[in-house]
């Protein structure tokens, strides 16, 4: 039978399924994976004379130290070793199990507080406002004067440890971190809330008819049971830590003296301030190596029973 | 006339009682025990930590800088002062109005919140509809595309910008957040037109539908409440996005909202006071969202905890 659309064979090869697909395959092409792989051949280029020069941008971004606008007197000079890469880890290594925790224990706390859903959406605020204001917000809280952490540090009797706490290497990173984990407790909370819902009813009947403790059964079938939840909120946690950006921007500018660097804001600092494109763009690379390996890794668990 | 309003309140009095009803609470009142009270204390002991920040930011505000500089905590002396926010909006001690680059936020955020819904819409109904070979390897492509941190893209965006003259330009912008939001608002969709019965597009289908036409006027209706979690979710991370914004808009004048926070900061005094209203400014959009969408916004969240 003769199609009477003189384009049917076009037709055929640009079926409806692939029509709808086109729009979104350009965008993710274009602002993608183009840039994607532009960022990762830029990585390998030398930045003055664009030749290839291997892993030489990984070696210096790593080994060396990138800090072009840094000429305070009496700071450390220059980067320490792995410079962002370790405060990173460090911002994961406390923040994720405070948070997957304190996520946890809130949400099954939460479940029978008369008013629960409220406190549930103030917990949840952190995680709604800009990382620009959350910023503001710890700048606020940690002035000398002005700041309420100081004020309560007086009050308990601890009045001659006041100072504005990110503004000293020794504490930079670690008060940020605390403020970030104020941030986003919400969100280890609301979701682990949802999976709670998912947990059938009867398993606790049946727990409180053998008489097992309030103990016991949080341990026996509320963490199992929450097994994929907790799989989910790690995976959303550590990419959050990884892709930290716009707090130590309002904050501390990763100072002093690279304190309380990470390695996203090294990638913005050494590319537009430094204007060094290709150790920008080796830094970028070592990120999504960590987020898309992390991400792998957790899908690949996930799938496994 | 008369009898017409006696009426009216009537039906208003009924609706009252009706809605009274479903409030009321359970008759079965729960036993007071030790732990159910220290329960109770340790949640308000929390929530009051949540919002000591908040009021403090509200406090701070709402008071000239030389009462909050020593704590926002001392309420004497207190006097109600609104200045900070009309110096805020209009840029008069920073020189950077807040209420300019919160009209150019709108002028991304609008945009860049319906434009890839559109997109992704159309993109997850053809995977959840159409076989294809090459389905579960897109799929996967698509989880590993929402780790992506913007920093892997921003130099190369940065660079064919620059070449296109759509540096300190919203459409770059728009397009870029657009291309952002697509990889999880596609599998989102996905899992939701999965769930829904394909009976009803077959019915349709026979009775001679198009394709487009079955999209638009059965799927979509279907689909507004998980839209209405792509709408929250996508506003609120395009309103707060800085990092993007930062390095595409670099030019002062045409800042957008978040950008003008770390301007309000200065160089050598800090004005809480000025920084706060503009904090409150620029926050109560995202607050305003999540509360208005409340269920949507946790829903689109979680959706993807509770499926596994």
């Amino acid at each position: 039978m003769k199609d009477k659309n003189p384009f049917f064979f076009l037709r055929r090869f640009f079926n409806i399924s692939r029509i709808f697909l086109i729009p979104a395959f350009l965008l993710l092409m274009i602002f993608m994976f183009y840039p994607i792989v532009a960022t990762l051949y830029t990585s390998f280029l030398s930045d003055r004379t664009g030749n290839f020069v291997g892993l030489e941008n990984y070696d210096f971004v790593l080994f060396h130290g990138v800090y072009p606008l840094i000429n305070v007197p009496n700071l450390q000079q220059g980067m320490p070793p792995l410079g962002g890469l370790i405060n990173n880890f460090i911002w994961i290594a406390i923040h994720l199990p405070v948070v997957v925790l304190s996520g946890m224990f809130l949400a099954v706390l939460l479940r029978d507080v008369r008013g629960g859903t409220i406190i549930k959406s103030i917990v949840f605020l952190g995680v709604v406002i800009p990382l620009v204001v959350g910023g503001v917000l710890f700048r606020f809280i940690y002035d000398k004067d002005a700041g309420v952490a100081n004020a309560f540090l007086s009050l308990i009797g601890l009045g001659d440890l006041t100072r504005t706490w990110y503004a000293f290497a020794d504490t930079a990173l670690l008060s940020i971190i605390l403020g970030s984990i104020w941030i986003w407790t919400g969100f280890g909370m609301i979701v682990y809330s949802a999976g709670l819902q998912g947990i059938p009813v009867e398993l606790y009947e049946a727990a409180a008819i053998d008489g097992a403790s309030r103990w016991k059964t949080f341990w026996r079938i509320t963490v199992p049971m929450l097994r994929s939840t907790t799989i989910v909120v790690v995976t959303m946690t550590v990419l959050w830590e990884l892709k930290i950006f716009d707090i130590v921007y309002v904050v501390t500018r990763g100072g002093p003296g690279g304190a309380s660097d990470v390695l996203a804001y090294e990638m913005y600092n050494t590319t537009f301030f430094g204007r060094n494109f290709a150790a920008g763009s080796a830094i970028a690379v070592i990120l999504t190596l960590m987020t898309v390996g992390f991400a792998a890794y957790m899908v690949n668990r996930m799938s496994k029973p | 006339m008369k009898a017409r309003i006696l009426d009216l309140l009537k039906k208003l009095k009924a609706r009252l009682y009706s809605l009274l009803k479903k409030f009321k609470l359970p008759e079965k009142k729960p036993k007071i025990t030790p732990f159910t009270v220290l329960v109770h204390v340790v949640a308000w002991v929390i929530a009051t930590i949540w919002l000591i920040p908040f009021l403090g930011v509200f406090l701070a505000s709402i008071r000239p800088y030389s009462e909050v500089q020593f704590g926002w905590w001392n309420l004497q002396p207190f006097h109600l002062d609104l200045h900070n926010f009309v110096d805020a909006w209009t840029g008069q001690t920073s020189g950077y109005p807040l209420g300019n680059a919160m009209f150019h936020s709108l002028l991304v955020t609008i945009p860049a919140t319906f434009l890839p819904i559109l997109v992704s819409a159309l993109a997850a109904y053809s995977f959840a509809r159409f076989r294809s070979r090459t389905k579960d390897l897109m799929f996967l492509i698509l989880v590993l595309l929402q780790t992506i941190p913007q920093q892997a893209v921003i130099i190369p965006i940065y660079t064919l910008f620059n070449n296109l003259h759509l540096l300190n330009n919203y459409l770059g912008l728009i397009l870029l957040h657009t291309a952002f939001g697509l990889p999880w608002q596609v599998l989102f969709l996905r899992n939701f037109f999965a769930t829904l019965p394909i009976e009803i597009e077959e019915a349709a289908r026979v009775d001679g539908a198009s394709y487009y036409k079955i999209f638009r006027s059965i799927v979509l209706p279907i689909t507004l409440p998980a839209l209405a979690s792509l709408v929250a979710l996508q506003f609120v991370f395009v309103w707060n996005d800085f990092f993007f914004a930062l390095t595409i808009i670099t030019d002062p004048s045409l800042a957008l909202a978040p950008q003008v926070i770390p301007l309000l900061i200065g160089r050598y005094q800090l004005n809480y006071s000025l920084l706060t209203a503009g904090s409150i400014l620029v926050m109560i959009l995202p607050i305003a969202i999540y509360v208005a969408l409340q269920r949507y916004y946790v829903r689109g969240l979680t959706a993807g905890a509770v499926k596994g």
